[in-house]
């Protein structure tokens, strides 16, 4: 009974201490400062909500790095399915390899990665831009999507492919019509990951970007002159909508797996 | 051979190609924006010149000899903070992920999600809220002050213990989740078992939990090493100059004073002790799980 209290007061205590500079970007977007330092309270108000897209180079900042954070969640996501496949479904030669090879960037600091990057784009004379952070980002996100998907991969069951096959489904229809749906909740998962991976990479991004502006490298420039307080506004929007998001989708995987349940228990 | 049998091996030769057709595409990315970069990067450091000169490749490791002489101070800074991020991760993480794992019944999922959540604020918001927090005339400070941790003129902002809080901040939610999922695996009748036999608490925890929770904790401690090692970020924003590490060297010398040669030397060098202290700490600690 003692430890029961001790430890939910300990996860209260763990859960404020999280959440005290979530709650600090959220209440700095409505503080009311008179100069350009935002690191004070100075009283309410909404005029920083009111105009939102205000400062034309951070809209265009954001607007990027939502094309980028989707694009590459995608590419990894669809690519990264693939090997995830190939390593739970099929016995080769050269699986270590593999799994050595998705395991090192998970290894490496941000910061050798982003220079190592830089060295080839800088040798083979390719501009830093918008492509080049966009392929740096599919690299750091394929090994997150494998691991995702893999691990939802392995968990379920093999017969209904071979029962797909059985009735003369070729390949690509058991995979479109069995195999995808099952492994679906997985893919999405690893998208949502990679996007949210992708949304707030900064260190990485700086090395690739030469003059091209995301939202983070807009709010690390930014800190040098004194952060706006249209950052926060936006750093809350953005926060909001991935915690409904997450929350969906945790919501209807919750339901799923209650039907798929009930399924199984009517049929026996 | 029968016309049957030259078909079966046919479509069994296409079947062994099947897995490398899906894997191509991402190994080919691997390959041409990981292992080639990595290569281009040990390349650049044995080079020498200027970037008016244009730069040439010489086989000369004076860039790797500066490393452990004029960089050795931020080389220090970067494994100190790191080991201390780590440490003190561990110490809060490890208790959060016990009581979410054992204490929270069927508000597991929640109190989950509440873990994660914080991560979805961008990483330079959260770290620049730590200078809201850590403020001279800020509620921490004052606090410290009042119980006389903190000395009348003293400050946390601009100091090491800035850039420690915001590095064991930052890290701390990678260090609890694989503590969790490995706790979380633990069969309760496995605890029972070790009650019933006499054991006490502690014993219980020591024989049978925390061997059990050996891998998240590896992969916890991995998650916020490697990454507090490289980071720069913090020190930029809630340190100050005395306490600069590797990355803020690899940064400025990539971006701002642009020597390639240096800059390669000193990010192949950072890699290179991170490789092995991981491999080392793995074989150590004895898990291969991580690389399958």
């Amino acid at each position: 009974m003692k430890a029961r209290v001790f430890y939910r007061t300990l996860l209260g205590f763990g859960i404020g201490y999280l959440f005290l500079p979530v709650f600090i970007v959220v209440a700095f977007s409505f503080n009311d400062l008179k100069g350009r330092r935002n690191v004070s309270w100075e009283g309410f108000t909404l005029r920083h909500w009111a105009e939102p897209f205000k400062l034309p180079g951070l809209s265009e900042a954001v607007l990027n790095s939502l094309t980028i954070a989707f694009l590459s969640a995608l590419i990894s996501t669809v690519i990264g399915t693939l090997i995830a496949l190939a390593l739970v479904r099929y016995r080769f030669k050269g699986r270590a390899t593999t799994n050595l090879l998705l395991f090192l960037p998970m290894a490496s600091p941000e910061v050798v990665m982003g220079s190592a990057l830089l060295t080839l784009f800088i040798v083979a004379q390719v501009g830093r831009g918008y492509m080049t952070v966009l392929l740096a980002h599919i690299l750091f996100n394929l090994s997150y999507a494998v691991v995702t998907v893999r691990a939802r991969i392995v968990g379920f069951d093999r017969h209904l492919e071979e029962a797909a096959m059985d009735l003369y489904a070729n390949e690509w229809q058991t995979f479109r019509r069995v195999t995808l749906p099952m492994i679906l909740p997985g893919v999405l998962a690893a998208f949502m990951l990679a996007f949210a991976l992708s949304f707030d990479d900064f260190v990485i991004t700086n090395f690739n970007s030469g003059s091209l502006q995301t939202f983070p490298v807009f709010v690390y420039g930014a800190t040098k002159r004194g952060v706006p307080p249209q950052v926060n506004v936006l750093g809350t929007m953005i926060f909001g909508v991935m915690v409904i998001a997450t929350t969906i989708f945790l919501v209807v995987q919750a339901r799923r797996q209650k039907m798929d349940e009930a399924a199984l228990a009517a049929g026996d | 051979m029968t016309a049957r049998s030259a078909l079966a091996t046919k479509a069994d030769r296409r079947r062994r190609l099947v897995p490398y057709a899906l894997l191509a595409p991402g190994i080919l990315w691997l390959l041409v924006f990981y292992v080639v970069p990595m290569f281009r990067l040990a390349i650049t450091s044995l080079q020498e010149g200027s970037l008016e000169q244009g730069y040439e490749f010489t086989g000369n490791f004076d860039s790797y000899a500066s490393v452990f002489t004029t960089y050795l101070p931020q080389l220090r800074n970067s494994l100190m903070f790191a080991f201390g991020a780590t440490v003190i991760g561990l110490l809060i993480a490890y208790p959060l992920a016990y009581a979410i794992a054992f204490y929270t019944s069927r508000w597991k999922s929640l109190f989950l999600l509440l873990i994660i959540v914080p991560l979805l604020v961008p990483f330079l918001l959260r770290t620049l809220a730590w200078r809201v927090i850590l403020a001279d005339q800020g509620v921490v400070v004052t606090a410290l002050k009042t119980i006389g941790l903190l000395p009348e003129n003293g400050r946390l902002l601009s100091t090491g213990w800035a850039i420690l809080a915001g590095l064991v901040y930052n890290y701390l939610a990678f260090m609890a989740l694989p503590i969790y999922v490995s706790l979380d695996k633990i069969e309760p009748s496995l605890l029972e078992a070790a009650n019933d036999l006499y054991a006490t608490p502690w014993t219980a925890f020591r024989k049978v939990t925390l061997p059990m929770s050996m891998p998240g904790v590896i992969s916890g401690t991995l998650l916020t090493f490697i990454p507090a090692a490289g980071d720069y970020v913090n020190v930029e924003l809630l340190g100050n100059r005395n306490w600069t590490m590797m990355g803020n060297v690899i940064q400025s010398k990539f971006l701002v004073i642009i020597d390639y040669p240096a800059a390669a030397a000193i990010s192949f060098t950072l890699m290179a002790i991170i490789v092995t202290m991981v491999v080392l700490y793995v074989r150590k600690v004895g898990t291969e799980e991580l690389l399958t």
